[in-house]
Order: structure tokens, then sequence, then C-alpha cells
């Protein structure tokens, strides 16, 4: 049975999660879609988020989004350094395919692993004064807990696409995922650039996790249902191109909605992969490739 | 070359005749459950390096591989009633993944390095999903198995687990061996190095990828179809777990990826060390010092331990 009202609310509920998965991949579409650098372990860095946000908020009580933003300054050092490594030990003697993919595959683990065994498998959530409200459009209902995300990530992912497409640096970034020689010939170092758009890519994780943990509760482990989702996202989204990315977390929030809504939660990990495996065997460019 | 191919049969040979002989020596059953994971982690390795050492396609999803083999032999035990014997079971499995492997194999005809390796993980993640609402399979509850109390001439049915494991990685060992010593070997490799110029050098490349994706599923198939004997009870989160799949990946990047003794050799290593970690420390550790190792090797010692002998044994001439 086909609902009007059912249907309609798994539509708003996904778009309000399309723009949360545009939070977690848009750090993807940088280091992934421009930078070439697979990160598999993203997802994980988005846990660690969440992680610093359930800390700072249930010992000192600060709202989860400002804990995000206050912390990119870390974890854009963090994502400096290990791109530092990943340059030394990969890029540079250019065996970043097998190695790099198996180091970053690694780091996934530590970082999971490490937050288990210091927290323990349970789930962790955050306490704020908007959780758990919402507004009532006649049938339709709109928690705030989903709300908040999704308005934060609309910020963030604009705020990006705008300092990419506007700034001297931003540009210099789009430039070296075209042509890293011709950047080194202009008398700019890529390597400089590829370092700061990765602490830039690890940065919005910081972001991503505190909007992750306020949708819902956090275990260490949960990042590896991420994996599929933001990379379905940015293969779909067309590899780096942001506006693609944008639509295409729009496209998969509103799929995985209708589908846990009508078939059941259990088969929502399935559509990530489904459309990604969907899309690798037909347009592998994705929606709007560069390539 | 005659004497080392009567070197490594023998030591086979010995390996086995050590097997059977450890089964009427030592009676504490814990001995045989750690040689039992060791062995699987070896075998999950071998079949791993076929394609991601030999061929240079890295494989995430080998966790769904070793899975849909666990899957295969509880649903046939359940059709049939449990009376089909082991073997029976192993051959199915291996039937399944190697079917499975194939189509990975046309899957690389599109994907190159990457996105081939997502796709795989993409891949072991819908067959997680496909599985966890499969109720005749118990589902995402998991399903209960019945070790049978027949067990040959053997003590307890763990040992004859352990002969039935040994024999089986020996097999694969051979093969992988054979591989990467014959001419199959070195079209694999002329893959590996470039596909393109392989393919203009008149490579049959397409048919070596079927082969290479064909023979890695069916092994990860037969090191999962004994697993539901093993541990009596299986659930999606134990059998797709990735802890499976960054073995899979770690043994042969710490052993090193280019020779077939390298997957060997990681896997002895690491599958004991992490037996030992589990039984003094924790099983948490166990599975951050993998991911410690992993980064570790790949980034100081890519070409893995066989890599680092090979230097110091030309440095040493």
């Amino acid at each position: 049975m086909l609902s009007v009202d059912l249907l309609t609310n798994a539509l708003v509920a996904g778009v309000l999660l399309g723009g949360f998965y545009a939070a977690v991949s848009i750090g993807l579409a940088i280091s992934f879609g421009q930078l070439d650098i697979v990160n598999i372990a993203h997802p994980a860095f988005v846990i660690l988020g969440s992680y610093v946000a359930w800390i700072l908020n249930s010992r000192f009580g600060f709202d989860p989004v400002l804990i995000g933003v206050l912390a990119t300054p870390i974890f854009f050092l963090v994502g400096v350094v290990m791109y530092r490594i990943y340059y030394a030990a990969f890029e540079r003697t250019g065996q970043e395919s097998l190695s790099g993919l198996a180091f970053f595959f690694g780091i996934m683990f530590i970082i999971e692993v490490g937050i288990m065994l210091v927290y323990g498998v349970d789930y962790r959530l955050v306490a704020a004064s908007y959780i758990g409200k919402s507004i009532n459009l006649g049938p339709i209902g709109i928690p705030f807990r989903m709300l908040v995300p999704f308005s934060a990530a609309i910020v963030m992912t604009g705020a990006i696409w705008l300092y990419l497409s506007r700034t001297f640096m931003g540009r210099a970034i789009l430039a070296v995922a075209q042509d890293p020689l011709a950047l080194q010939l202009m008398g700019a170092d890529p390597v400089r650039i590829k370092q700061f758009a990765f602490g830039l890519a690890i940065a919005t994780t910081s972001i991503a996790g505190s909007l992750l943990i306020i949708i819902g509760p956090v275990e260490p482990s949960i990042g590896r249902d991420y994996i599929g989702r933001v990379f379905a996202i940015v293969v779909l989204g067309g590899m780096g191109s942001i506006n693609g990315m944008f639509l295409a977390a729009m496209i998969l929030g509103v799929v995985e909605s209708v589908v846990s809504t009508f078939a059941g939660p259990s088969w929502a990990p399935a559509v990530a992969f489904g459309v990604l495996l969907l899309t690798l065997a037909v347009r592998p460019s994705g929606l709007f490739g560069r390539r | 070359m005659k004497p080392r191919i009567n070197a490594f049969w023998l030591s086979c040979a010995t390996l086995v005749v050590g097997g059977l002989v450890l089964t009427e020596v030592l009676h504490n059953d814990y001995y045989f459950n750690a040689l039992y994971v060791v062995l699987q982690g070896t075998l999950m390795a071998v079949a791993w390096n076929i394609l991601g050492g030999f061929t240079g396609y890295v494989n995430f999803g080998s966790a769904g591989f070793f899975a849909v083999g666990a899957y295969t032999s509880i649903f046939l035990d359940k059709y049939f009633g449990h009376v089909l014997p082991l073997p029976v079971l192993i051959a199915a499995a291996a039937l399944v993944c190697a079917l499975i492997g194939l189509g990975v194999g046309y899957l690389s005809l599109r994907l190159k390095g990457v996105y081939f390796s997502i796709a795989t993980l993409a891949m072991a993640i819908v067959l997680a999903t496909l599985i966890s609402n499969w109720r005749y399979m118990g589902g995402a509850r998991g399903a209960y198995i019945l070790t049978p109390d027949t067990y040959l001439w053997f003590h307890s049915y763990i040992q004859m687990l352990f002969m039935v494991m040994l024999l089986l990685t020996v097999g694969a060992v051979a093969i992988s061996r054979y591989l990467n010593t014959s001419r199959l070997g070195r079209g694999l490799a002329a893959i590996r190095d470039d596909e393109v110029a392989a393919e203009c050098a008149g490579v049959p490349t397409l048919r070596l990828k079927l082969i290479s994706t064909t023979l890695m599923g069916a092994l990860m198939g037969i090191a999962g179809a004994p697993y539901p004997f093993f541990v009596t009870f299986v659930d999606p989160a134990s059998a797709f777990s990735l802890f499976v799949a960054v073995n899979a990946i770690a043994m042969p990047m710490i052993g090193g990826t280019s020779h077939w003794i390298g997957p060997v050799i990681g896997a002895l290593l690491l599958g004991s060390a992490q037996q030992v970690i589990t039984v003094t420390v924790s099983s948490e550790l166990n599975i951050l010092f993998v991911g410690i190792m992993l980064v570790g090797f790949v980034t100081l010692a890519p070409q893995g331990i066989v890599g680092l002998v090979q230097k110091y044994w030309r440095r040493a001439r």
C-alpha cells in the first residue's frame, strides 16, 4: 500500500539525509576526487569527529556543532601530517595504488580499534536542547536532529564550494587535480597545495562527525556503513565535481529513505553499494564527470 | 631445478605427516583450534595473493567470498538434513565462489585499480545485506550448526578439521607456487606491471584475469566452507567481518606479494602473533596489532619480508 503521507515523509527525510551525506562526502570529493588519494579511512575520521563531539559534549556540555567547528584546526593538522607520510612513502615513489590503499585500510583499522579500546563498543550520544523536538507541517514531521545537521551541512558545502571556485588557493587545488606538472611550471608547489587540500578534506570530517552524532547514536564500527555511501556519492557525482557530489548525495539520501520506509531498514545498506556498482558498471564517469 | 621441486614436495609431505603425528601426540584441543585459525588465515592470504600480488588487482571483498563459502555449507547442510560429507560441502562452496570470482573477473574489464577495489568492497556488503535478509539462513540473527559426532580415526572433531585445513592449505600453496613459477604466472606479472603493454605483447589478459579471479574466489570459498563447523554458530557480522578482509590483505603485504612464499611467511608470522596476543592480552589489541603492522610494513618495507631478505642477500653477495 502506497500512502501519500508516508511517501512525502520519506522524501522529506531523504532530502534532509542527503544534505548530511553531502557533508560526510565533501571531504572525500576533495581527497579522492581532486587529489586522487583513495582515503578509505575517511569515514573512520568522521567517527573520530563524532567521538570528539561526544567527549566534549558529555564533559563540558558544549553544543556538538560548535565543537565540530572548533576542532577543525586539529583535524586539519592531522590531515597535513597524514599527507606528508603518504607523500613520502607512496606518492613520491609511485606506489600509491596498491600500497597506498593498504595504508589507508590499515589507518581505518587503527582508528576504529583505537576508539574501541579506549571507549568500548557502546553506543554514544550527545545532548543538546534541540534534539528530540520537531516541527510539524501538516502530516509531515521534521525532527530538529535532522534539520540542524542538514542546515549545517548546507552551510559547509556551500562555503567549500565558494572557496574552491572563488579564491586563489581553491583554484590552485582544482588546478593540481587537472595537471600537477603544469602547476609546477607556473611556479607553484603541487605538494604544498595537495597537503593543504588534504588537510581541508580531513578538517571537514570533524564537522561531519559532530553532525553524525546529532542524528543518532554512534559506535566505533558504524563507519564501515559509510564507506560505501561516501564512495558511491563521490563516484556517482563524477569524481571531484562538488555540484555533482551534492546532487548524488541528495539522490542517495532520498532513495535510501524511500527504501527503508517501504522495504525495511535492513535493506538500506545495500542501496548505496547497489548504486555504486551500477554507476561503475554503466557510467564510471558519474553524473558530472570531468573525464 | 629438479632438486628444488623435490624439496618443495618433500616439505609438503613432511607438513602433512607432521600434522598427522601431531593429532596422535597432542590431546589438548586448544592447540588445534589455534592452528586451525592460523591455517585458515594462510589459505585466505595465499588466495588473496593470487589476484592481489600476482595480478595486481586489490580485492577488498575477501570476507564476501569467505562468508559465501561458509553460508554455502550451512545451506546445503540444512537443506539435505546434515548428511552431506564435508568434502562435498567444500567442493560446492568452491564452485559457488568460483562463479562469483568469474563475475568479479568480468568486472575487471571495465574497472581498473581503485575502482575495482571499491567495487569488490561494495560486492561484499551487498552480499552481506542479502544474507542478513535471508530468513532460511538465519538472517541477521545467525545460524547454528551441529558438528557431526563421527570424525574418522581422530580423537576429536577439531583434530579432523585441522587436518582438512592443513591439506587444503598445502594444496593452495602448491597451486600458488605453480602459478608463480609457470608461464601463466609470467603472464599475470605482465598484467600487474602494465596491462596495456601486456595486451599489446599478445598476453591474453582477459583469460588470465578470469583464471586468476576464479581461482582466488574458489580458494576463499574453500577457506570458508569448514568455518561453520569450526565455530558452530555463524552470523553475517562474524562471517563478513572486516577482520577477515584486512587479514587477507595484511598477511601478503607483510610477507611480500611478488613471491608465492610471501603470503605464507606473512600469514604464519601474523597468525601466530595474533594467537599469542589474543591469549595473553586481548582480542581487540590483536586487531589493532594487525592494523599497525600493515601500516608499518607498507610505509617502511613495501616489498615485505621477502623483499627485505632479497635485499639483504644481494648486499651480502
